[in-house]
């Protein structure tokens, strides 16, 4: 069963990688490289991406004409997605575990951070039974 | 044809690649690249006369080949001690062992089903080594990366060589075995029902595969294997009626009944009823006997209902399983009326391993909008929904509360 485990940020909040010292963003990022390698050579790993930051991000709705309307940036956003890994598992369980170790990324100071990891069932899931 | 050709052979050139050398996880490399090479080749240059004899000799030469580069290195870091058997590689004759075949492709079953290895291994692992299907091919069944299932099955094969046991006893491990099949099979009924993407018929290589297992066991073996192998041919019978146009589920009792493969019936009810004749029943089976009254009723309304609660009733007495009781109970309304069958699920409901499950909620649905209460059956359908994680079940359920809001 696959799922997505979703890293959000907090605007504003603990995810402010950028005002880190530099031994501490190196250790997170390393964490990171590391964690989604570990889960490649497991061979559960579906996929994995870091999202750019929410300044730039656009709401798109289709006008009209079917043509896109942008819609401004929202800065102000409380929460947003910063990245997200999606699993190939044999159990909810197991998803649970790899999200638990995601939450504890270094941070500031290297201090795990904690954070909370949304999961996810990615609809795949076995179908009804038989007969 | 050729791909059929080449995962036949698979297993067998295999044996012949362990019996020289029992490193399981060199073997199989070496017989991977043969299957790949002969797929280009062959396509480019014809059959060959002998094919097996042709995967033979290729896989010897890479497995020869593996054994000198490793022979080498060792070398290079100076810890030769000598350990290329002289002589062990010789091209074999194509018919070499024929009479130890039978257990080994037994002994390959039970190797990829190792207790050391986690469910979704084994199943990798199972269909590329005993299966012959590519890496690629597994990949793309199961919808991941290839370089994901790649992987899975070499830290698989890490893990059975860690375990010091490559091919653990027989005893205990046919349920193993048997269990990945049906996970094959389950994974493959799922995915029918048309996704444009090019896949291999997981359902077709389960039943494939439990035939070989079957035919490699001697007949007054386990029943179990026969029952497994008459569920999955009774079920798979009904796979074209059981979704429409647009790949939306169809449930048994709406199901053009004549679209049902008569073969595929007539087979695994002969199956099933030898089974049963030899006394030793199991869930599998029970299952089988089930699928086997279903298909043979005329119409829905013709259904044995009696039958299969009876049925059902041993399953739940044997397993336990919760599933289990949540199908008695339907069987159960479909004898006593559905009244009867939501008193049950009152009581099933204590039971925490199934409590709040969207199947529950589905099967209340159902029954409230047989005993005619739209709005309650409404309401439960939408709660079934938004729990399943199957997007054609989620469809089915929404439809079904849609036209009765």
């Amino acid at each position: 069963m696959k799922y997505m485990l979703m890293m959000n940020a907090t605007g504003g909040g603990a995810y402010q990688i950028a005002q880190w010292p530099p031994a501490d963003i190196k250790a997170h990022i390393a964490f990171m490289v590391q964690f989604s390698q570990k889960l490649h050579e497991a061979g559960e790993l579906v996929g994995a991406e870091g999202l750019a930051g929410p300044e730039e991000a656009k709401r798109i709705r289709a006008g009209q004409d079917g043509k896109p309307v942008t819609d401004g940036v929202f800065p102000e956003t409380k929460e947003f997605l910063a990245g997200y890994w999606i699993v190939d598992v044999d159990s909810p369980e197991r998803a649970y575990q790899i999200a638990a170790e995601a939450s504890a990324a270094p941070g500031p100071g290297g201090a795990p951070m904690n954070m909370p990891i949304e999961v996810r069932q990615v609809m795949s899931g076995p179908p009804p039974e038989f007969t | 044809m050729i791909d059929q050709l080449l995962r036949e052979a698979a297993p067998h050139v295999l044996n012949v690649m362990l019996r020289r050398n029992r490193d399981f996880a060199a073997a199989e490399d070496a017989v991977q690249e043969a299957l790949l090479a002969a797929s280009q080749q062959w396509v480019k240059f014809g059959l060959p006369e002998n094919p097996r004899a042709w995967l033979i000799t290729v896989a010897s030469r890479r497995l020869t080949d593996q054994f000198r580069s490793e022979a080498a290195r060792r070398r290079r870091e100076g810890d030769a001690l000598g350990l290329e058997p002289a002589g062990a590689f010789v091209v074999p004759a194509p018919d070499e062992g024929v009479a130890a075949e039978r257990d080994d492709t037994l002994a390959l079953f039970f190797g990829c089903c190792h207790p050391s290895l986690s469910t979704s291994s084994a199943v990798a692992l199972t269909l590329r080594a005993v299966g012959g299907l590519t890496t690629g091919e597994i990949a793309r069944a199961f919808l991941v990366p290839e370089a994901t299932m790649a992987q899975r099955i070499s830290r698989a094969k890490q893990t059975i060589k860690a375990s010091g046991v490559p091919f653990p006893a027989r005893a205990s491990r046919l349920e193993a075995v048997l269990h990945v099949l049906y996970l094959v099979f389950s994974e493959g009924y799922a995915a029918s029902g048309g996704s444009p993407v090019h896949r291999v018929e997981l359902a077709d290589e389960a039943i494939r595969l439990a035939r070989m297992l079957a035919a490699d066991l001697p007949d007054d073996d386990d029943p179990e294997v026969s029952g497994l192998l008459a569920l999955m041919l009774l079920t798979n019978a009904r796979r074209a009626a059981r979704t429409g146009p647009d790949g939306e589920l169809v449930p048994l009792e709406e199901q053009d009944r004549s679209r049902w493969n008569r073969v595929e019936i007539q087979e695994g009810t002969a199956l099933i009823e030898q089974a049963l004749a030899r006394g030793a029943v199991g869930p599998y089976q029970l299952q089988a006997a089930i699928a086997a009254l279903h298909d043979e009723a005329a119409s829905a309304d013709a259904t044995d209902w009696p039958q299969i609660a009876a049925l059902y009733g041993l399953l739940v007495r044997m397993t336990g399983n919760p599933m289990a009781r949540l199908s008695h109970v339907v069987a159960m309304s479909m004898v006593d009326g559905p009244a009867a069958g939501l008193a049950l699920l009152d009581r099933l409901e204590r039971d925490d391993r199934i409590a709040g499950h969207y199947r529950l909620e589905a099967v209340r649905g159902h029954l409230h909008e047989r005993a005619g209460n739209r709005s309650a059956a409404v309401t439960h359908y939408r709660a079934a929904a938004s729990r399943t994680a199957s997007i054609p079940e989620r469809n089915y359920l929404l439809m079904k509360a849609g036209k009765l809001a």
